[in-house]
């Protein structure tokens, strides 16, 4: 009798599960499908669209390489995002030491005041910074991305380090000044390296959240070969000749590697949204 | 600056070793690309929607609120307004509802759990413009999978069936199916980010009351309701802020899937203010309906905030 009724609890169990994963995945599916379809096949109405009724093709994988800017997109977006990692670096992990450390109120202030920062949308900043972008004479640069995607980066990840830093106790990094580090060095040789995963993160989140930005990518950037992946592929790919098949792998192959790191960092990425609402 | 920690304020040989200089010296950075590069745009924002600034002309005049007057008369914009209400609540109500259960049902162990997490997190870790391409495909006016399967299903296509002779629904092309198409892609991709929120949760509360409860003869909503939901209130909370911050504000689910048409029908504030003030070069009139996301942003901030400070004290 157990048994069955446990039968029963896994099933349901399954099956809920099945249905989401089917709900969230299947366009992702679909790209995959008309990734390898022949042309042929895609537009005939009568066949079943969910398998392949004539066998697969590499037509659109070739014709995404070699006849469009896709590969362009891919480099734009790996340079974009480097360099933004490398200056959230830079700005954020001084800043969330300090705040970690200055336990004063200003400090705390100073921290929820960056922090709410991030909530500031982009959709309300984008025309004034095109302004910005043209007097600084960035427009068609992809230093203009370089230098307006840290401003979504740099808050998110000095609040999220500031966590990983206050976890480290005190102790050890007063021990290292009485054996006669500085203050900063205590700080490099010593903290540093313990936070090693949540610099990490920081490295996958401004990576990540750089590739998925669109407004102002969109907004600043117009020539086709200075685009990023988020841009290029809906208004390139789509605008130029509309073809199915390329349009699909152009949104797939993008999407996996960046999906796969996002979801083996998500838990500390969730741990810095809610600080606060646990205890 | 007598707010620093005694124990950090020894006075040492090197300045560097001073809280008091080093503190605010390696915040610095954060707070000068903040203030540029957020602050000031936020302030130039405010100044444009008062002005008659155009992308082509370098100089600008003061013309008080005829910009508002302006967009405000403007059936468009009206339109816009109501539908990012609409959008962004009805998805974050259904989010609320369907990320309870999938949080109920992630909590558990089994077989294939890092692929049924991967699966259901691909909404919200892939970039979004490129999920939204999968979407345009689902939806397309003559070969979306969708209709094809409601054929099948004998439910479409055929004199007399349940939605139409047509052998389409044209979902982006009819005002109404474009309207929950939208609305569907939103919930679609908060989904996955309520979800974790949830289970982050759902895993802090403690089992041992829930098992207590289950001793003494609670069921399994009375647990739900009395126990796990009062708990987990807080977070339900961060979860749907987080939403609408991130539907309220979004552009490219409405830019790639319908460009805010038919008609306008799905025109939302950030696409309209996108249209206008980069597309029409009209920077003033497009900055002051950009503006109207702040107000509601501000709201959401302010509790958000409230809800930081309460369980601090807690």
């Amino acid at each position: 009798m157990a048994s069955l009724r446990h039968i029963g609890r896994r099933s349901s169990l399954y099956g809920v599960l099945s249905f989401f994963a089917l709900f969230s995945a299947f366009p992702f599916f679909w790209m995959v499908i008309a990734s390898f379809k022949r042309d042929h096949d895609l537009y005939t109405l009568k066949n079943n669209p969910f398998i392949f009724n004539e066998p697969p093709t590499l037509d659109h994988l070739h014709h995404l390489f070699f006849d469009t800017l896709f590969v362009r997109y891919l480099i734009n977006t790996a340079v974009v995002g480097i360099a933004v990692v490398i200056i959230t670096l830079v700005v954020a992990v001084p800043a969330a030491y300090s705040l970690a450390r200055w336990t004063g109120r200003w400090g705390e202030n100073l921290g929820i005041g960056i922090f709410l920062t991030y909530l500031v949308p982009p959709t309300l900043l984008f025309i004034p910074l095109s302004r910005v972008i043209a007097v600084l004479g960035l427009q068609e640069s992809l230093w203009s991305l370089i230098l307006v995607y840290p401003t979504f980066t740099i808050p998110f990840c000095t609040w999220l380090l500031m966590g990983f830093f206050k976890s480290i106790p005190l102790d050890i990094e007063e021990q290292a000044m009485v054996d006669g580090y500085s203050r900063v060095g205590a700080m490099v040789r010593i903290v540093l390296p313990l936070s090693i995963s949540g610099l990490l993160t920081v490295v996958v989140f401004s990576f990540t959240l750089s590739m998925h930005e669109f407004i102002y990518a969109l907004a600043f950037i117009s020539s086709s070969a200075l685009k990023t992946v988020s841009i290029g592929v809906p208004t390139e790919l789509i605008g130029e000749f509309f073809e199915w098949g390329p349009l699909m792998a152009g949104a797939l192959i993008p999407s996996i590697p960046v999906a796969i790191l996002y979801t083996l960092f998500l838990d500390r990425f969730i741990a810095g949204f809610t600080v606060g609402a646990i205890k | 600056m007598s707010d620093f920690d005694g124990e950090f304020g020894r006075p040492r040989s090197h300045i560097w070793d001073r809280e008091q200089v080093l503190a605010p010296l390696l915040i610095a950075p954060a707070i000068l690309y903040i203030v540029v590069l957020v602050g000031i745009p936020f302030c130039m924002a405010v100044y444009y929607s008062l002005s008659d600034a155009t992308t082509g002309s370098q100089t600008l005049h003061f013309v008080g609120l005829r910009n508002f007057q302006a967009v405000l008369k403007d059936a468009v914009f009206r339109k816009a307004l109501l539908n990012t209400f609409i959008f962004t609540l009805v998805s974050q109500a259904l989010v609320l509802v369907l990320a309870k259960i999938l949080a109920l049902a992630l909590i558990k162990d089994f077989r294939g759990k890092w692929l049924a997490r991967f699966l259901i997190l691909l909404p919200w870790t892939a970039p979004i413009a490129l999920g939204t391409i999968g979407w345009m495909w689902m939806l397309d006016s003559i070969f979306s999978p969708i209709d094809w399967l409601l054929r099948y299903m004998g439910l479409l296509g055929a004199p007399g069936a349940l939605l139409g002779a047509n052998s389409n629904l044209y979902w982006l092309g009819v005002p109404s199916l474009a309207m929950l198409s939208v609305i569907l892609v939103h919930t679609w991709r908060m989904l996955p980010l309520a979800t974790v929120i949830l289970l982050a949760g759902l895993t802090s509360i403690p089992q041992e009351i829930l098992d207590a409860a289950e001793v003494d003869g609670a069921g399994f909503w009375r647990r739900l309701f009395q126990i796990m939901i009062p708990m987990l209130l807080p977070i339900m909370t961060v979860a749907v802020l987080f939403g609408i911050v991130f539907t309220f504000t979004d552009i490219a689910v409405v830019y790639i899937l319908t460009q805010g048409g038919p008609v306008h029908s799905t025109q939302v504030l950030a696409s309209w203010a996108f249209f206008k003030g980069i597309e029409a070069g009209d920077l003033a009139q497009g900055a002051a309906v950009a503006l109207f996301l702040f107000p509601a942003m501000a709201g959401v901030a302010a509790l958000m905030l409230r809800l930081a400070r309460r369980s601090e004290v807690a």
